[in-house]
């Protein structure tokens, strides 16, 4: 395998996909609109104290947006009959995620700083640790890029059915990693389950790089999330060769 | 150095053999059909050699570079034309272009001079900027041809390319095959129209049943396969079949207001009924004498009626 011949596909896979997938209406719907209206459902009127909340609707944020890409991609271009030709390009399948990695993470990435920014201008909110607040931005962005590429391996021609199964599997996560309730004030079982979503360890980074509060410490949180690039990463190459033949 | 160099290509899904032991090379330069009966391993084998698909046994090489071993250089020498255009619908035709020129590794420069001289040649020009999504199926097979060619492959792989086109399309798609091939592109060509390998090929392969049962040049398949001849005869006013009867009169077949008459002796058969004609004084509209078809040959060795 030569490795720049690799690169240069995979950055062209890249580009495909933030010209074509960053516009259609799911990604609009799932990684803008749903963890805007859950901020507004959750934190809105409540008189909740933003500094010590906004680290979680942050990690929210990057979760849904970071992952509202991966998920679409292998089944619209099935359904459209451009996979297996994707396929026949100068291509392997692992450039193939690895591309759709890289626009799922551009979008989480470029979404979720304009927030922050925005924020920061906005309110007067704390930023800790600079450093750890932009490998926090990275290696979350980067892990649930690749999460919701992984939720794409069912690879159904039905984009729709592969939405709604990615929603299934991403909801449920975000009421366990310490967001509406923070990891300080769990405990035992509570806390134990939050220990198997990788969301926890970015909410715990964000709550270490901004108030230097974080619970189980930034050491152990970036691990975690690298950790869980490489196995969700392994996962896609796995289920999607695997799966290779289904819808073409 | 053959373009194309299949061996002993073997691929199962689950119990079923989709194609069994497939070996096949393919000289620089030629124009190769390849011909089955629906479900005899076309698509499989078109998958192998263009490295959708892994074999379970065999090897492909492309200009001599091993597909599986080095992916990345192999594609690059090759062009794939799929049957359903599989072009991206939400991008511009000169973006679909460029997206291919990328992917093959074209400098940028390169890449955009060669998307705008393709869709000059493919009668685009004017829709360049528009989305395909708004094109015709003709020409959206156009655009899908532009990005099998903007690098100039030397080996053009082509999969039912005209299928369902119109007949401006359908020419336009068969200039631009010959124009490649004129460039020094090796084809493989798949297709159900023996009509288009008949008149298009310099060698042809036929699979049946996942096994490629005869490679040879169209004249000699035909020979070889079909000792039979035709004689096709329209009379001025109809005609029962039936009162036709000769030896070496085989077959008789109604295809519109014609008869197409097989035979083993064309000679005996012809006299016999211009001699019928004249006794019963009905006036021969047209007379043709057919050789042996390629179609026959196809039906013989895939055992199809």
């Amino acid at each position: 395998m030569q490795l720049p011949l690799f690169l240069q596909g995979a950055l062209a896979v890249t580009e495909k996909n933030i010209r074509i997938y960053y516009t259609k209406p799911p990604v609009f719907i799932f990684g803008l609109l749903f963890p805007l209206f859950l901020f507004i459902a959750f934190f809105m009127g409540r008189g909740l104290e933003l500094v010590r909340f906004y680290p979680g609707f942050l990690a929210m944020t990057l979760f849904f947006t970071a992952s509202s890409v991966g998920p679409l991609i292998t089944p619209w271009e099935k359904r459209d009959r451009t996979y297996e030709r994707l396929l026949s390009y100068p291509l392997t399948v692992e450039s193939i995620i690895l591309g759709d990695i890289l626009a799922g993470a551009l979008f989480g990435f470029g979404i979720s700083l304009v927030i922050w920014v925005g924020s920061l201008l906005v309110f007067s909110l704390p930023v800790g640790n600079p450093l750890l607040m932009i490998a926090a931005f990275i290696l979350g962005t980067a892990t649930f890029a690749t999460l919701g590429t992984l939720l794409a391996s069912p690879a159904s021609d039905t984009p729709s059915t592969v939405m709604m199964l990615s929603t299934l599997v991403r909801l449920p996560l975000i009421f366990i990693s310490g967001i509406f309730i923070p990891l300080s004030a769990l405990g035992g079982a509570a806390l134990a389950v939050s220990y198997l979503s990788p969301l926890t360890y970015l909410v715990d980074l964000f709550q270490g790089a901004m108030n230097g509060a974080a619970v189980i410490g930034p050491a152990t949180d970036l691990l975690a999330l690298l950790v869980c690039i490489l196995l969700f990463a392994a996962g896609a190459v796995y289920f999607q060769r695997r799966n290779l033949m289904k819808g073409l | 150095m053959p373009a194309i160099e299949a061996h002993h290509l073997t691929r199962r899904f689950g119990t079923i053999t989709a194609v069994n032991d497939l070996s096949l090379s393919v000289d620089t330069g030629e124009i190769f059909g390849f011909l089955g009966p629906n479900g005899a391993g076309k698509t499989t084998t078109i998958r192998l050699m263009t490295g959708v698909l892994t074999p379970d046994e065999g090897t492909v090489r492309i200009a001599g570079i091993d597909l599986h071993t080095d992916p990345l250089r192999a594609k690059r020498c090759m062009g794939i034309i799929p049957e359903n255009s599989a072009v991206y619908g939400d991008l511009t035709a000169i973006q679909n272009l460029t997206l291919a020129g990328r992917l093959y590794g074209l400098p940028a420069v390169d890449r955009n001079r060669r998307a705008r001289s393709l869709l000059a040649d493919l009668g685009l020009t004017d829709r360049a900027d528009e989305k395909v999504r708004t094109f015709s199926k003709g020409m959206k097979q156009r655009v899908s041809i532009g990005c099998a060619v903007i690098h100039e492959p030397a080996v053009l792989f082509l999969d039912e390319p005209t299928a369902g086109l119109d007949v401006q399309s359908r020419r336009l798609v068969t200039a631009m095959i010959l124009r490649m091939h004129d460039k020094g592109s090796t084809i493989f060509l798949t297709t159900h129209n023996i009509d288009e390998a008949n008149a298009l090929c310099t060698r042809i392969g036929i699979i049946n049943r996942g096994v490629l049962v005869a490679t040879d040049r169209p004249e000699i398949l035909k020979q070889t396969f079909d000792t039979t001849q035709a004689i096709e005869i329209s009379f001025a006013r109809q005609v029962d079949p039936d009162v036709l009867s000769h030896p070496n009169l085989l077959r008789i077949e109604q295809r519109g207001d014609k008869f197409r008459i097989v035979t083993d002796d064309p000679d005996q058969v012809v006299k016999y009924l211009a001699a019928w004609a004249d006794r019963e004084g009905v006036r021969i509209a047209s007379l043709n004498t057919l050789g042996p078809s390629l179609e026959e040959a196809f039906l013989a060795i895939t055992g199809g009626s």
